[in-house]
């Protein structure tokens, strides 16, 4: 079976370098069967790879301890889910996961353009599969999935395997990587149609139309991807932390931040035909620092809790990253005079300068965390010493940024493209700009000695005043047109241009996020020896030790606390943290309690007992709106759907309005919004 | 003042401030990676410094004494003993023999005062007889590579 398993991705290998050769001297040569076969190969590749992942998962399932991956990575007593999230719990499997992903994604891509875009196909798939390549040759040759534990000459079996890490035995942690990969892979075609379109210098926007409900869904599945892994770390690492600057956190949010910026830069192309170079860099950006981002999770370059074993392949990526750079550079240079702007920024109050300024912060913001990420390794390739940065750096640069980010979400609506009178800008920004400074006022008047705290709450008012207006005030102007009440004219509005409002909506989410960040200036913590029966204050709660309880079921030993919080003498609830001892793997883990409420969560962790047993060593603390993120992150994820929603169109202004675009773009990608273009 | 003008001040101005942001960052939380044998090897003049210093925690070394943690990092026969007095809970992954990162400063009595602890376990199966190692043993410090 491992044979089988080995030799499809051997053949998988194989078939990408083909498909690769044969797309790109079909697309050159205009040879119609290269490009034919060079696309069925995507099919074949996908096929194949299946059949590997289902050998592993086979393998997994049933506990084949044979092979040195399912040893290392499952055991008998693991639940069946976490058996099959042991498919992409190590490094072989998640390679076989990322090639199987990017497998899929190329299927899925060559299907549905069998019949469009035949100009640039032939150069997405070799893209594509130019990528394919690289990651099938590592799991081909170098950190193959199926290799057997051998000692001596003989093949043998462990009688049980390690299991996965009981820190990653948690729901969230099982799709957090899959959402991750499914985010870096997806960036791929993105890249693939641009790198296309540059290569045929395609005039027009037609690589960004098509691949814009993909950047998006992209986007969609790493911002779960990432907020999923804070959810797992607030609740899981008993440190009440969802977001710790770790580089394998950093390498997630990097291609995220380009990504982001690319969102944005991306209608300045569509509106005003600039930034046309621009766009390439991100997307490339964005494309490498999610292979990067792979990487910098496997070599081992830099020391992290959470990367994977250090192992051979880091010097593969640093030479394909270096090629691919070396690619996207020679291209973008090459055809610089095709990507000249079509027009020219008018003034610096003006919508295109807000996404100017966006983009500078998100690349400034992009820099910075790598380079705080790759400290340890540039310090000691110019000083010899090693030195790393950790939160306080972090937090110093970036919070920063992302508060003017944050006012820059709220400025943008309230500029005109071109140039914003002076008059409209005071009308506009009165109302918001004065109950955004009253509320920093009130708060600091009040007590609110933390500055970034009383800025960050000033604008999140600001901003969401901003973004509820513009609903508001589009729903009036609509209202009494259709003769509609403010509620349905506002679902009315937004589906009539989804992107514009879906895009509100995801801003009115990071505002509520910011709300649950801006929480954490106000946290409180305590350790303390409590014997049984004794209690302790920590914020407005008294916290009462009752008694300590020990049990065993099959995966682990466990013993827990039960602590009783009051409030005003008042009794609240029973918190029942939770110490457990996993066997096979000879670790121990907290289950945390938490209490969750809009205001203020209460989080109880049992670090265990004292010395002479007697009392229980009790971390407890208070993390002030932190519900308001989750909540914002599933108003995010509501918000981004919306957008990939088509607008309705009104068939017949709809048909008209398509003529009136067409003539202009012939290549114009004809299931796009053309009211959108035409209207916004 | 043109518009070239304009962009290029705000964009300067903006790239500035962070600039100094980060700079000020850096010298606020750098930490200085040593081994053991450096740490011991320094004078006290660097005793300011701020250090992450990496070895396996040695068996039976841990006693909690109230809040504080007392444990001896060893690295090839050479010890050090540390005092940990941060805030945050131990990683559970932190135990006999697992590889652990001390992040604190030294004390002139030899002892170092770490304020945070990472930690990875060594694997239970020995990584040897798979003839592949890397796939089951995680390194929390790369010194050697």
């Amino acid at each position: 079976m491992e044979n089988l398993g080995s030799l499809a991705i051997l053949f998988a290998f194989l078939l990408a370098v083909f498909a690769t050769a044969a797309s790109l001297v079909g697309g050159w040569k205009e040879k119609p069967f290269l490009v034919a076969s060079g696309e069925r190969a995507v099919y074949a590749i996908w096929a194949l790879l299946t059949l590997a992942s289902g050998l592993l998962i086979y393998a997994l399932l049933t506990g084949d301890f044979r092979l040195a991956y399912v040893a290392a990575h499952s055991n008998r007593e693991m639940p069946i889910l976490y058996k099959f999230a042991a498919w992409w719990g190590g490094q072989e499997g998640s390679l076989l996961f990322w090639a199987w992903i990017l497998a899929s994604y190329s299927a899925v891509v060559v299907f549905s353009n069998r019949r469009s875009h035949r100009r640039i196909m032939p150069f997405v798939v070799s893209v594509l599969m130019g990528t394919m390549t690289f990651f099938t040759l590592l799991i081909a040759f170098i950190v193959g999935p199926f290799e057997v534990l051998a000692v001596g000459k003989l093949v043998t079996a462990v009688p049980d395997g390690n299991g996965l890490n009981p820190l990653l035995q948690h729901p969230a942690m099982a799709i957090h990587p899959p959402m991750l990969y499914l985010g870096y892979v997806g960036f791929t075609v993105p890249f693939a149609f641009a790198m296309g379109s540059l290569i045929r210098r395609e005039p027009g926007e037609a690589w960004i139309h098509t691949t814009r409900r993909w950047t998006l869904l992209t986007w969609l599945f790493q911002s779960i991807g990432i907020l999923l892994g804070a959810g797992w770390a607030y609740e899981v690492l008993g440190w009440g932390g969802y977001w710790g600057w770790d580089p394998v956190e950093n390498a997630s949010l990097l291609p995220w931040i380009t990504g982001t910026a690319f969102l944005h830069s991306v209608m300045m192309q569509e509106k005003k035909g600039m930034m046309k170079v621009w766009n390439m860099v991100l997307i490339s950006a964005t494309f490498l620092l999610c292979i990067f981002g792979t990487f910098l999770t496997r070599s081992g370059i830099v020391s992290s809790v959470h990367a994977f074993a250090q192992s051979p392949i880091g010097n593969y990526f640093i030479a394909f990253l270096a090629l691919a750079i070396g690619l996207v550079v020679y291209l973008i240079l090459d055809r610089m005079d095709f990507l000249h702007s079509e027009a020219r920024l008018d003034s610096v109050m003006s919508r295109e300068s807000s996404f100017l300024f966006n983009n500078l912060l998100l690349l400034a913001s992009c820099f910075a965390v790598l380079w705080g990420t790759l400290f340890p390794v540039l310090s000691e390739a110019f000083t010899g010493e090693k030195i790393s940065v950790d939160a306080p750096f972090f937090n110093r640069v970036m919070v920063p940024i992302g508060l003017f980010l944050l006012l820059l979400t709220g400025m943008g609506p309230l500029f005109a493209w071109r140039r914003t009178s002076a008059d409209s800008l005071r009308r506009n920004f009165l109302w918001p700009g004065v109950a955004g400074l009253a509320l920093m006022v009130v708060l600091v008047a009040f007590g609110m000695h933390h500055a970034y705290a009383a800025i960050s709450f000033g604008f999140c008012l600001f901003v969401g005043i901003v973004i509820v207006t513009e609903f508001v005030k589009g729903a009036n102007a609509l209202g009494k047109r259709t003769g509609q009440w403010m509620l349905p004219a506002m679902v009315e509005l937004t589906r009539r241009n989804t992107r514009r409002y879906g895009g509100y909506i995801v801003h009115m989410a990071i505002v509520i996020m910011f709300v649950g960040f801006t929480g954490a200036a106000f946290n409180k913590e305590l350790t303390i020896e409590v014997p049984m029966g004794g209690s302790f204050r920590l914020g407005g709660y008294d916290l009462r030790v009752r008694e300590i309880e020990n049990g065993q079921t099959g995966n682990y030993v466990w013993n827990h606390a039960k602590v009783d919080a009051y409030v005003n003498g008042r009794f609240l609830v029973t918190m029942e943290p939770e110490r457990r001892f996993y066997e096979s793997s000879r670790q121990s883990t907290s289950e945390v309690a938490i209490r969750r409420a809009p205001l203020e969560d209460l989080y109880i962790n049992f670090a265990g007992t004292s010395e002479d047993g007697q009392k229980a060593v009790i971390q407890a603390y208070v993390f002030p709106l932190v519900s308001w993120i989750w909540v914002g992150s599933w108003m995010m994820f509501l918000g981004t759907f919306v957008c990939m929603v088509p607008s309705k169109v009104d068939r017949q202004t709809g048909r008209t309005k398509l003529v009136s675009t067409q003539i202009g773009d012939p290549s114009l990608d004809l299931e796009e919004e053309p009211a959108v273009r035409a209207g916004d | 003042m043109n518009n070239t003008w304009k962009f290029g001040l705000i964009t300067v101005a903006i790239l500035g401030v962070i600039l100094w942001l980060a700079i000020g960052g850096i010298d606020e939380s750098k930490a200085y990676y040593k081994t053991i044998d450096e740490v011991k090897a320094m004078g006290d003049g660097e005793l300011e410094k701020r250090l992450r210093v990496a070895g396996d925690v040695m068996p039976g070394s841990i006693v909690r004494d109230g809040s504080l943690v007392r444990f001896t990092l060893i690295q090839d026969d050479l010890r050090l003993p540390v005092i940990y007095n941060g805030t945050e809970p131990l990683p559970d992954t932190f135990r006999d023999n697992a590889q652990a990162l001390a992040d604190g400063r030294m004390a002139t009595d030899g002892t170092f005062y770490a304020k945070r602890i990472q930690a990875k376990c060594a694997s239970k199966y020995a990584p040897k007889e798979a003839g592949s190692d890397g796939a089951v043993s995680e390194v929390i410090n790369n010194k050697a590579s």
